[in-house]
C-alpha cells in the first residue's frame, strides 16, 4: 500500500508555506554545459502533478505549472558521474543513499558518483528536504535518469560501432559488444559530447530484487572529512575578511524597539552597528569583539504580557483559531451512539509539551554581497525558500541571489527558515564585508520554532470481547499529521482544531504524528486494560493492516513479549503505527526505583518497514537516532516559557538525552523488496513515547498522560 | 590588548594577539582557522569544542586564551599523523559513528581522552566519561561501540 506520488500534500504544519514564487526554468544547453562541462546529461522533467515536492508550489496546487525540472545527471569527459539536486544532507545520510541508486542504474562504481546538492545556482528548484519525501520520489526519479543515461551511453556506442543497441550490454562504467569482444569506456563515449536529453520523471527500471549497489550497507561519503575536521559546515567557512556578526535580541517575544543608543558601541574598533526597524545587528572582527559591541548597546524595549507554560494547555483550548475546523475533519459512522451504547468506554485527555530540536550546528549563515549579487551559505532544509527570502527582503530578482547548503549539523525539522541567512546578509550589507553568523545556543532555544504542544481528547468505546466501536479523537494545535487511527473502528471522529500559538511553532522530525501516536496508543493500551486484555493481542485484534501487524509481530517476537517480571520496578508496553509510508512497532522496558524516584529506560526493541532498503546501515542509525532522539521528548524534554521569555535555554536547564540515557536497543528491520522505499527519518520516533508511557503504567500503575512523562523522575506522581 | 601570548597547538607554536580572556575556541578557530573545533553551547555543556590542553581533556569554550598560554593543545586536526587516522578516528569510520557528525570532532577528542586513562574502558567508563558530550542525532551506541573497537586496535598495536 504506497502512498499515491501525484497526493502529496504538505501538512499545515510544516513551516510556512505560503511563499509561491515564481519559477522560470529557462534552461538552454548553453547554460547547462556552463554548469557541468562537455559530456553526457539527462535531464528530469516533472510534468505537473506527476510529483508534487518537485514540481509543486505550495498554495499553488491545481493550477498549470510548466514542465520543471528536478535534477540532472551528467557524466563528463574524464567518466565522473555528477548528480545534481536541490535535496540537502543534514545527517540523514541522503548524500550517500541517492548516489547509490544512480550507481545502481547506471551500472557504475559507487565511487564514482559525485552529488551536487543544495545549491541554488547550480540545482534545479526542490521544495525541500523534509516529509521524508527524498528517498521515495527523488530516489526513483534519479534511477529513471540514471537508466536513460546508459540508454544514451548505449547508443553512442552503436552509433560508433555501426551496430544495433539492443545487443549491447553497460555495465561497470562500460559499454561491450558481446558478439565481438569490442567494448568503450562511458568516459570514451561521453569525450567531445555536448548531448542533452530531457526525460520525463517515470517509474524507475530496475526492481529492487535486482539492486547490486542499493540495499548494502556502504559507509556514509565524505566520512573522512566528518573524523579529521575537515568538513566545512557553515559556520567554518571563512572568507578572507569575514566577520562575525550577531543580533540584538528582544527581552522577550513580540516585543518593540523603543530607543537605541549605539554611541558606544560604534566607537569600538572594527565595528559596524546596524538598526533596521526593530532589527539591530553588529558586526566585529571576531566573536568576543561582537559580544561585546552587543553588549554595550543601550536599547529600551516595550514588551506586552503574553500566556506561561503553567497555562498553556488552557489557553490552547481556549484560542482555536475560527473557521479551523474545515482542516481535516473526518467522521464515519455514529460516534455518537456507539459510545452510548457500548459496554466499555473510556474519555481521556492527553497532553505535550513544546520542544526544541536543539541540533548541534545552531542556525548558522555566512553572507556575502558582490556587484548587487548575494551569495549565502546556511545549514537549512529548504535552500530554495531561504533564496525567496532573501529575494524579498533585499528586493533583489532570484537571479541574484544564491544559497549554498554544505552539509549541515543536523536539522530534525527545525531549519526551514531563513532567519539566519536575512540576518547575515543584511549585516554584511551594513559593513560591507562577508558576515558570518553563528546563533547562539540561548539564540538558538529561544528564536528558533518549537515543536508545538497540544492537547488532545480521545474518546472511545469498545465490545466486552475487546472490538474498537468508537473512536473520537481532537487535536488542539499540535497538528493533524499521524491524526487517523490505523485501527479498524466504523465510527469515528477525527478532527484538528489549528490555534494561534503563542510560541513560535513549526516541523519537528514526524511533525505532530509523536503526540498523536502517543495519545492514541496511550489511549488503546488504556482500552485494553480496560477490557481485560493484552495489549499485543487487543491491537491485532483491531488491525487488518498486514504491514502492521507485521512490524508488531516482529517488535513482539525480538522484545519477548509480553515479558515477564523478574525484579520489582520492572514494567513492560508497546506501541506503534503508520507514518509517511513507513510501519514501526516499539517495545519498551522501564525499571522504576521508587527510593531513588529514578525511572530508566532499560530496553528498546523496534521493528521498522520501510518497503524496500536502500541502505540497511543508515537505516539503522536513523532507527535509532529517532529512538534516542524520542526518549528526550518522551521523559524530560519541555521548553519553559514565562510572560515571552524562555527560561531555560541552555544545556544546562534542558535536559537532551545523553550517553547514560541510553537503553540497550535492538532494531528489526523488515525489508520488502516488493515495495517502493519509504524515507526513515521520521517514522521511528513515533512508536517510543507510548511504549514507554505504557510500561512506566505497567510498572507503576501510574497513567501518565503528558509528555514529558518524568521531567523530575517519580516525583509528584499519583503512586 | 597586550602583548602577544604564546600557544602550542598541534606541535607548531602561534604567537595570538587577542585578549587573554578569549575562549580558546575562538582562538582555534579565529584566529588559526582550526574549525574542526565546534561551537555548541559556550557553557561547556555539550563536548562540541573538546580539545586536549597538557594532555587533558578541556571544554575549549571554557578555557580563557591566558590558561591555555605555554601548554601543549590537541585538536582534531592534530590527531591525523602522516596521512594516517588515529586509531579512534579509524573507528569511528569503521563503527559508522555519526549522522550529521557535528559532534564527531569532540566525541573523538574526547574518546582519545578517556583511552589514555582507561586503556581498556568497561562499558560503564565509557558512557560515564563521555556524559557530557551531546550527539543530538542519537548515534551514542555507536560512538560507544567505536572507543570500544579503538581500544581493542590500541592493545593490538603496543609492542
Amino acid at each position: 500500500m504506497s502512498e499515491p506520488r501525484d497526493t502529496f500534500v504538505p501538512e499545515p504544519e510544516r513551516f510556512e508555506f505560503t511563499a509561491a514564487p515564481v519559477h522560470h526554468f529557462d534552461w538552454t544547453r548553453r547554460d547547462f554545459f556552463k554548469i557541468t562541462g562537455s559530456g553526457v546529461a539527462v535531464i528530469l522533467a516533472v510534468p505537473r502533478g506527476a510529483d508534487a515536492q518537485e514540481s509543486g508550489r505550495g498554495r499553488e496546487f491545481g493550477h498549470a505549472l510548466p514542465q520543471e525540472i528536478s535534477a540532472w545527471l551528467h557524466i563528463g569527459e574524464d567518466g565522473a558521474v555528477t548528480v545534481f539536486t536541490g535535496k540537502v544532507e543534514v545527517g540523514q545520510n541522503i548524500r550517500t543513499s541517492l548516489a547509490q541508486s544512480v550507481a545502481d542504474e547506471l551500472r557504475v562504481p559507487f565511487e564514482s558518483v559525485r552529488m551536487v546538492m543544495g545549491d541554488t545556482a547550480r540545482t534545479p528548484w526542490d521544495m525541500g528536504t523534509f516529509g521524508s519525501r527524498s528517498t521515495p520520489t527523488m530516489a526513483p526519479q534519479l534511477r529513471r535518469a540514471a537508466s536513460a543515461l546508459r540508454d544514451l551511453l548505449v547508443e553512442l556506442a552503436a552509433k560508433r560501432w555501426n551496430l544495433a543497441p539492443g545487443g549491447l550490454k553497460a555495465n561497470a562504467a562500460r559499454v561491450a559488444d558481446p558478439a565481438s569482444g569490442r567494448s568503450a569506456t562511458y568516459a570514451e563515449l561521453a569525450s567531445g559530447q555536448k548531448l542533452a536529453q530531457t526525460i520525463p520523471a517515470e517509474d524507475p527500471v530496475t526492481p529492487a530484487s535486482q539492486w547490486t549497489v542499493t540495499g548494502q550497507p556502504l559507509p556514509k561519503v565524505y566520512g573522512r572529512a566528518f573524523v579529521t575536521g575537515r568538513h566545512q559546515y557553515t559556520p567554518d567557512i571563512r572568507p578572507e575578511g569575514v566577520l562575525c556578526g550577531k543580533v540584538l535580541r528582544a527581552p522577550a517575544f513580540g516585543a518593540t524597539l523603543v530607543s537605541l543608543d549605539s554611541r558606544e558601541a560604534q566607537a569600538m574598533p572594527g565595528v559596524t552597528v546596524v538598526r533596521d526597524g526593530d532589527f539591530v545587528g553588529v558586526a566585529a572582527p571576531r566573536w568576543r569583539d561582537a559580544e561585546r559591541a552587543l553588549a554595550a548597546l543601550r536599547a529600551e524595549w516595550k514588551t506586552m504580557p503574553q500566556p506561561s507554560r503553567s497555562e498553556i494547555f488552557t489557553y490552547l483550548k481556549n484560542n482555536v483559531e475560527p473557521g479551523g475546523e474545515r482542516n481535516a475533519r473526518r467522521e464515519t459512522g455514529s460516534v455518537d451512539s456507539a459510545l452510548a451504547a457500548a459496554p466499555h468506554r473510556l474519555a481521556e485527555t492527553y497532553t505535550v509539551s513544546y520542544i526544541a530540536h536543539a541540533p548541534l550546528e545552531p542556525r548558522a549563515a555566512l553572507a556575502e554581497w558582490k556587484d548587487g549579487s548575494l551569495t549565502v551559505w546556511t545549514g537549512s532544509q529548504r535552500p530554495f525558500a531561504v533564496r525567496d527570502e532573501l529575494a524579498a527582503a533585499f528586493h533583489l530578482p532570484e537571479d541574484r541571489v544564491r544559497v549554498i547548503v554544505p552539509d549541515t549539523g543536523s536539522a530534525y525539522g527545525g531549519k526551514h527558515t531563513g532567519e539566519a541567512a536575512v540576518e547575515a546578509a543584511r549585516i554584511a550589507r551594513a559593513a560591507n564585508r562577508p558576515v558570518s553568523l553563528l546563533w547562539t545556543r540561548e539564540e538558538e532555544f529561544t528564536w528558533a520554532y518549537f515543536r508545538p504542544a497540544g492537547v488532545i481528547e480521545v474518546k472511545s468505546a469498545a465490545t466486552q470481547d475487546g472490538r474498537l466501536l468508537a473512536w473520537e479523537f481532537h487535536n488542539y494545535n499540535s497538528g493533524a499529521a499521524g491524526i487517523g487511527t490505523p485501527y479498524a473502528v466504523e465510527n469515528q471522529r477525527v478532527e484538528y482544531h489549528p490555534v494561534r500559538s503563542p510560541l513560535r511553532q513549526g516541523s519537528y522530525r514526524a511533525l505532530a504524528a509523536t503526540a498523536n501516536h502517543f495519545a492514541r496508543e496511550s489511549h488503546m493500551d488504556e482500552l485494553a486494560r480496560a477490557v481485560g486484555m493484552d495489549p499485543l493481542e487487543f491491537r491485532l485484534k483491531n488491525l487488518t493492516d498486514e504491514r502492521l501487524r507485521a512490524a508488531f509481530q516482529a517488535a513482539a517476537k525480538a522484545f519477548g513479549w509480553p515479558g515477564k517480571k523478574e525484579r520489582p520496578g520492572q514494567g513492560f508496553g508497546l506501541g506503534g503505527g503508520v507514518e509517511k509510508a513507513g510501519y514501526v512497532a516499539t517495545c519498551a522496558e522501564v525499571r522504576v526505583d521508587r527510593a531513588s524516584a529514578e525511572v530508566r529506560v532499560e530496553r528498546v526493541v523496534t521493528a521498522f518497514e520501510c518497503g524496500a532498503i536502500v541502505n540497511p546501515d543508515g537505516l539503522r542509525n536513523q532507527v535509532m537516532g529517532a529512538n534516542i532522539m524520542g526518549l528526550g521528548g518522551a521523559l524530560f524534554e519541555a521548553v519553559e516559557f514565562e510572560n515571552g521569555r524562555v527560561t531555560n535555554p541552555r544545556f544546562s536547564e534542558y535536559r537532551v538525552p545523553r550517553f547514560q540515557d541510553v537503553p540497550q536497543m535492538d532494531v528489526v528491520l523488515l525489508d520488502r523488496k516488493d515495495l517502493p522505499s519509504a524515507g526513515a527519518g521520521e517514522c521511528p520516533i513515533v512508536g517510543l513515547a507510548p511504549a514507554v508511557a505504557n510500561a512506566i503504567f505497567d510498572a507503576t500503575g501510574a497513567r501518565l498522560r503528558a509528555l514529558p512523562l518524568v521531567p523530575n523522575g517519580l516525583k509528584g506522581l499519583p503512586l | 590588548m597586550g602583548e602577544p601570548l604564546q600557544i602550542q597547538v598541534n606541535g607548531t607554536r602561534h604567537f595570538v594577539a587577542a585578549d587573554p580572556e578569549t575562549p580558546l575556541l575562538w582562538v582555534l578557530r579565529e584566529d588559526l582557522g582550526l574549525t574542526g573545533t565546534k561551537y555548541g553551547c559556550g557553557e561547556g555543556a555539550c563536548g562540541a569544542c573538546s580539545v586536549l590542553v597538557g594532555g587533558n581533556l578541556r571544554r575549549s569554550c571554557q578555557v580563557p586564551l591566558r590558561a591555555a598560554a605555554g601548554k601543549a593543545i590537541t585538536t582534531i586536526e592534530g590527531l591525523e599523523q602522516n596521512g594516517r587516522l588515529h586509531p579512534v578516528q579509524q573507528a569511528f569510520l569503521d563503527a559508522g559513528a555519526f549522522q550529521c557528525a557535528c559532534c564527531t570532532s569532540g566525541m573523538i577528542v574526547a574518546g582519545v581522552a578517556l583511552l589514555g586513562q582507561f586503556p581498556s574502558p568497561s562499558p560503564q567508563q565509557i558512557t560515564q566519561f563521555l556524559q557530557g558530550n551531546i550527539c543530538r542525532c542519537g548515534t551514542y551506541p555507536r560512538i560507544a561501540d567505536a572507543i570500544a573497537r579503538a581500544a581493542e586496535a590500541m592493545r593490538k598495536a603496543r609492542p
